[in-house]
């Protein structure tokens, strides 16, 4: 690292006692390089074990990398704390100006510990760190007006982040997310509910500061090729054009597309909500986190009239990705693409994830068509696959919860199915709600076993894709291996910290010569390592909290509907389970023995 | 012939920032600190996006409100700034309506586009293009 990189600075804010301080802490980024690196070495340091992930001892911790603010795509923020979802580790990333803003502000990561005793939101302007009163936000029903008040209230416009959540946070919602620049989420894992604990309505970075390089010619050069690759190679065409959005046709010809509570990998309404027509019919604007070319966020112009009134109108603005409308249109069989989008609102409104909202949502509905749960726990809903103003109901309901059922909705599918039965269809994987991929072992397998349960982590679905196409044979040994490497490398990308659509672009030697503009000197068996040793420290985590694999659910539902890759065979993901943790972390005993 | 960044479609804006941080590494820097243009919401990314540039006026009022004729201007428009004259009054900031007389808070002095069109190069939706700059025609007392 360059002496004069602001990298190595990490800001700590006290918000029990109103204090701040920054700390030089070389040694954090030297060996965890930055991002998902630096944040869980700063998580061993200030998450003591057994702590209550709402309790004001949980740490909020943000952490951006070397390459942020010098290269385009390195756009991403890691936020980790103790999942109030799962009880256990607790990552999730998000773009918007989130990781600039940070990196400009000139930090390389932010502790927040503590709690509030009353509401407030936090401004830290470059070396500046204000408390601001937020007693008169707290309950505001939308949190797209939390944003708006604090763009006026607070300098720094185009260079600053604006993080917040909604009542959901506020009511310790355990899925409750963090909305940055009104599109991007640190959606999954409970972030919102962690702010919430902590009276924290919203965080505010700005700052706008230059960055040394360690050669400026090749500073050019190596930032010309990787945006040359970012705006005219095919490899960020997906993302370009349609967007993540065009995975819903595709994946249900397959048969991968989780259909009403993946009862079916295919859905009569794929045509209508998919990214072809929404682009068709819908698109009204494209934009980019800061320093990404790629202008990946799509935003669907909705025109919606005022019933009561003719000649009354409203145009609401809202992102779409694949993720949501598998989660709250397919899932909960919605193809009326203005109700789905209605659904997608009002998630964006309350500030849930919309992944575990239509999950939760989805597994509802089946639990009352078999009787599991009456109208009575629905407080008089009738949930019914594509009524989508039911939805919007049951969502206001999760967040205002009338009884007892409610509360367990509140607290996600995993909790709401051990009180209320249907676990069998209770589509969750390490306590966090599926995402939309049913493509085959590798997909589940990638929930099983990452350490986020998500599908980014190692994206088996796309292992799955590939053995479909190629008519290849998966053996539990071979997808546990390559999931494996997949989530070590990820480890190096979510350090830099690289979105990873970008992943395509960013090989391990385009890494090395960016590291080396900005004068850090790492080998490819050097980010190897950074990739293995980052993901043990998150599985020594997840061990001492509680994690243990062989007592991982696997839902029932995933076994009986069918895959493109055919039916799925329990002793095949627990075998490659049992060979992912033996042979990636066989330091840590409970996972030698397996 | 002189030549002047003019914004041929606002509308096409994704707020990537990719000509901010160009102008910085014009400089031979990253981040953001020498940017001489500047990409923010128009009240919310929902509304779109608003790019600042210096649209090199023939008459601008920076340079007008210099006490010390530090921005010299280059005619047939816009200005160039003679960094030993100023004395980091601040009175150009204020004096510009869009906001793109941009501010070194290390050196305490202005930052001022210099029509050079490296940020051009890096748009990739072609918001932004390098234009030629003729003279305009005189202005006529009691016309218009």
């Amino acid at each position: 690292m360059l002496p004069n990189d602001p990298l190595r600075r990490v800001l700590y804010v006290d918000l029990s006692r109103r204090r701040f301080w920054v700390a030089d802490r070389p040694d954090l980024f030297e060996d965890g390089l930055g991002g998902a690196g630096v944040a869980i070495r700063l998580l061993e340091e200030e998450c003591p074990p057994g702590t209550d992930p709402l309790g004001p001892e949980n740490p909020i911790i943000f952490a951006v990398g070397p390459l942020v603010g010098l290269f385009p795509m390195a756009s991403k923020t890691v936020a980790m704390f103790k999942s109030p979802h799962t009880g256990n580790l607790g990552e999730s990333h998000a773009g918007g100006r989130s990781a600039v803003a940070l990196r400009m502000a000139g930090y390389g990561a932010v502790v927040l510990r503590g709690a509030s005793p009353t509401p407030v939101y936090l401004v830290i302007d470059g070396d500046e760190v204000y408390f601001r009163d937020a007693s008169a936000l707290w309950g505001l029903r939308s949190s797209a007006t939390v944003g708006r008040v604090i763009r006026e209230r607070e300098r720094g416009a185009g260079t600053r982040t604006i993080m917040r959540i909604g009542r959901a946070g506020e009511r310790g919602i355990t899925y409750a997310c963090v909305v940055t620049e009104t599109y991007r989420h640190f959606g999954r894992l409970g972030l919102g509910a962690v702010f919430g604990s902590k009276r924290l309505k919203a965080l505010v970075i700005a700052g706008r500061r230059s960055l040394p390089v360690a050669d400026r010619k090749a500073y050019r050069e190596t930032y010309d090729a990787i945006f040359r690759a970012a705006t005219e190679s095919p490899l960020m065409q997906k993302y370009h054009e349609l967007g993540t959005a065009m995975n819903v046709l595709p994946l249900d010809a397959i048969g991968a597309l989780p259909t009403r509570n993946l009862q079916s990998g295919r859905f009569e309404g794929a045509e209508a909500i998919s990214g072809e027509n929404l682009a068709r019919n819908y698109l009204g604007r494209r934009v980019a986190c800061a320093h990404c070319p790629v202008a990946c966020i799509h935003l669907a112009a909705l025109r919606l009239p005022y019933p009561n009134d003719p000649y009354f109108y409203k145009t609401v603005m809202l992102g779409y990705d694949h993720e949501p409308i598998y989660a709250v249109g397919s899932m909960l069989g919605i193809a009326d693409v203005a109700g789905m989008l209605q659904v997608m609102d009002e998630t964006e409104t309350v500030g849930l994830d919309v992944m575990s909202t239509g999950v939760t949502l989805a597994w509802a509905t089946e639990a009352l068509e078999r009787g599991l749960i009456s109208r009575q726990e629905t407080d008089g809903l009738a949930l019914a696959w594509g009524d989508w103003e039911t939805y919007v109901g049951a969502i206001r309901r999760i967040v205002d919860p009338p009884n007892d059922f409610y509360r367990a909705l509140g607290r996600g599918v995993e909790y709401a199915a051990s009180v209320y039965g249907g676990a069998d269809f209770a589509l969750a994987f390490g306590g966090n709600e599926m995402p939309g991929y049913h493509t085959g072992p590798a997909g589940h397998l990638t929930y099983l076993t990452g350490a986020r349960h998500s599908h980014l982590d190692s994206a088996g679905y796309s292992l799955d894709q590939r053995a479909a196409a190629k008519g290849e044979t998966l053996t539990p040994e071979g997808v546990a291996e390559a999931l494996l490497e997949e989530e070590r490398w990820r480890q190096v990308l979510a350090s830099l910290v690289v979105c990873f659509f970008a992943r395509g672009v960013y090989t391990p030697e385009v890494v090395q010569r960016a590291l080396a503009a900005a004068g850090i000197d790492r080998s490819a068996d050097d980010l190897a390592r950074l990739g293995a040793e980052t993901l043990a420290r998150k599985h020594a985590f997840k061990v001492r909290e509680g994690f243990d694999p062989v007592r991982l659910r696997i839902p029932r539902r995933i076994l009986e509907t069918p895959s493109p890759l055919g039916t799925l065979d329990e002793d095949f993901l627990r075998q490659a389970i049992a060979h992912f943790f033996r042979r990636g972390f066989p330091i840590l005993p409970d996972f030698a023995a397996l | 012939m002189p030549q002047r960044l003019s914004v041929i479609d606002v509308d096409r804006c994704v707020g990537c920032q990719s000509c901010m941080f160009a102008c910085a590494r014009r400089l031979g820097e990253g981040g953001l600190a020498g940017a001489c243009i500047g990409v923010r919401s128009a009240g919310g990314i929902r509304r779109g996006f608003v790019v600042v540039v210096c649209r090199a006026c023939p008459d601008p009022p920076c340079a007008r409100v210099c006490p010390t004729d530090a921005l010299v201007l280059r005619p047939p428009g816009g200005v160039r700034l003679r960094a030993e004259l100023c004395i980091g009054c601040g009175n150009c900031a204020a004096a510009c309506p869009f906001g793109a007389v941009f501010w070194d808070a290390s050196q305490n002095k202005p930052q001022i586009c210099v029509y050079c069109g490296y940020c051009a190069r890096y748009c990739p939706y072609d918001v932004l293009a390098l234009e030629d700059l003729t003279p305009p025609p005189l202005l006529v007392a009691g016309e218009g």
